[in-house]
């Protein structure tokens, strides 16, 4: 039952010799075996090299690091040597792209002794709220297997809420870990931009790009954020900021600290019990000392067709690499270079990915460069402002992460405008660069997680994981399991 | 309001590099009219005067020292990733010229 447990109890356990590191991983893996047929989290099983590592890190003993010993999935889209990273995409799935290298990330967790089991499952190349883009089919809510898991981090998520994995790696370009933690009811952390680094890991919007964790607590967010934070010479976007013990950060003490509920978070059409559970999240924190006060952020409306604007514009650029010469999908007979690269590409990317190019293509196209992407670049500095003005005022900002609980599979099958508005809530906060997190707050009376996001100013981490810790040790939302 | 005709589509289409069915070509016009229907609210926002943000946490040029560092990826093992054939240490690729 080793995979039930949380990274921190995990690692007393092996301190003290209670279990191995081989055990733990095999509890993980026979849990994949038994309950992943229906959830489809894990989209590539590392079992065999997994094992072997375990074997490894026991017989050498040294448990000194947290997260010696401790195995985890990470999201398709990140490199590890030798281990097939298709981005969930047929572009590079028709020839496993094996990477001949590391993401900074994997490495810097493997120089810590954690043991990756498997990739995860995602969305196209990370686009996606739902996980549905996956050429490996859709992630299931492990609450209720009707429903998506959602996403792009979907495979992450309901790895860790399922007890397939003790923590997971995702990414977050426009909410693509919070969601998916919010709807799967697991806490998942979106860092300040360039607290992590992106090398070797596929790019989606680069200007928006981050990576960081998905686990079963507050605590277990700041050890693996403490392995993973920091500069790196291969990302030049990381920042030469010190890293700080964020573990230390969680004494459960927010006494007098203000937080504030932003107004525009409380839509019409938004699920009830969504805004009652956030809504009642006010009094945990006032008995825990902490004033809530309301607060406007005005130009939240505009984050998402914001995000609209550059996530495709940079999408289109990125995506130019996958023309079927150096890695990935091939096709024969093509009459020259150029339609080669069409066949390669119409044959290899999905619908949603496809989408994406062409409105970055066209937004980015002579004549409307202005009027779309450098407008949506302004607008990004005023939803960086109304942070900056609020910031002055309160310590962190507590909201809503999604509308609403887990949809239905297939609920925007023919409706793109509405999955982009699942994004509402989460693309203010990537505009600004900040770290914001989800961590569980209840229940739907459906049964279905619901999550509170709390975001806090740029390099502040610590502040945002003492809050959601403090919050997390006085309530018992994040310990109920799922029922598989 | 923008309205995407499906020339527009074909043509969007060609400086991506994909080739779409008629039925895509259909399916994207209408949809990529609603997508920039939708992101055209941003039109309504006054940035008079507002700067544009590129890089949100404020770092300008970073530099490094252009010095030779080691690197464990070998030619080989990048050649290997291509699908296509592999001739002298180069990717063949279908001619640039028809």
């Amino acid at each position: 039952m080793g995979n039930t447990l949380t990274i921190a109890q995990a690692h007393d356990k092996l301190r003290t010799k209670q279990c191995s590191s081989s055990e733990l991983v095999q509890a993980c893996i026979d849990r994949i075996e038994s309950v992943d047929p229906t959830v489809n989290a894990v989209v590539y099983k590392n079992f065999e090299r997994a094992l072997n590592e375990a074997k490894k890190i026991d017989s050498a003993g040294d448990f000194s690091h947290p997260l010696a010993g401790i195995p985890y999935l990470t999201k398709d889209v990140y490199c590890e040597k030798g281990i097939p990273t298709t981005a969930c995409s047929n572009i590079l799935r028709a020839k496993d792209y094996v990477p001949p290298f590391d993401s900074t990330t994997t490495a810097r967790l493997k120089a810590s002794g954690a043991i990756s089991i498997g990739k995860s499952n995602t969305d196209e190349f990370t686009m996606g709220a739902s996980t549905e883009t996956s050429c490996y089919g859709t992630t299931r809510c492990p609450w209720d297997t009707s429903r998506v898991a959602g996403g792009s981090s979907g495979g992450s998520a309901a790895g860790v809420a399922a007890d397939e994995c003790l923590f997971a790696l995702g990414t977050d370009t426009g909410g693509s870990i919070r969601q998916p933690a919010s709807f799967c009811g697991c806490t998942g952390l979106r860092v300040t931009y360039g607290r992590t680094s992106r090398y070797g890991v596929m790019s989606m919007a680069s200007s928006l790009d981050t990576i960081g964790p998905l686990c079963k607590s507050i605590e277990d967010i700041a050890i693996v954020l403490g392995a993973i934070a920091g500069k790196d010479p291969l990302d030049a976007t990381t920042a030469d900021v010190p890293v700080p013990d964020y573990r230390a950060a969680l004494t459960g003490n927010i006494k007098g600290m203000k937080l504030g509920l932003p107004k525009e978070y409380f839509i019409d059409g938004m699920h009830a019990e969504t805004e009652a559970a956030v809504r009642a999240t006010t009094e945990v924190f006032e008995s825990l000392g902490a004033t809530v006060e309301e607060i406007s952020l005005p130009h939240t409306a505009y984050a998402t067709p914001t995000y609209y604007i550059i996530c495709p514009s940079e999408v289109s650029s990125n995506m130019a690499r996958f023309d079927g010469i150096r890695y990935g999908h091939t096709v024969e007979n093509a009459e020259n270079l150029v339609e080669y690269y069409k066949d390669v590409r119409s044959d290899g990317f999905g619908p949603e990915v496809k989408r994406r190019i062409m409105i970055g293509t066209y937004a980015l196209s002579a004549g409307y460069f202005d009027a779309y992407y450098r407008q949506a670049q302004k607008v990004r500095t005023l939803i960086l402002q109304d942070f900056t003005t609020a910031f002055k005022s309160v310590d962190a900002i507590i909201a809503p992460v999604a509308p609403n609980p887990a949809f239905t599979v297939g609920a925007h099958e023919n409706d793109p405008v509405a999955m982009y508005l699942e994004d509402i809530f989460l693309d203010s906060q990537v505009m600004a660069g900040i770290p914001a997190l989800s961590v569980p707050c209840g229940f739907s009376k459906e049964h279905l997680p619901i999550g509170l996001q709390i975001m806090g100013p740029q390099w502040q981490e610590e502040n945002v994981l003492k809050i959601a810790h403090a919050y997390e040790q006085a309530t018992t939302w994040h310990t109920a399991k799922p029922s598989l | 309001m923008a309205t995407l005709s499906h020339d527009d589509v074909r043509h969007i289409a060609k400086l991506a590099r994909l080739t779409l069915s008629d039925e895509e070509v259909e399916k994207y016009a209408k949809e990529l009219t609603s997508i920039l229907a939708y992101i055209d609210t941003l039109q309504e926002v006054d940035t008079e005067g507002v700067e544009p943000t590129a890089q949100v946490t404020g770092l300008t040029n970073s530099f490094r020292e252009d010095s030779i560092a080691p690197s464990d990826i070998t030619p080989e093992a990048l050649l290997e990733c291509s699908p296509l054939p592999v001739v002298e240490n180069q990717i063949q690729t279908p001619s640039a010229h028809g």
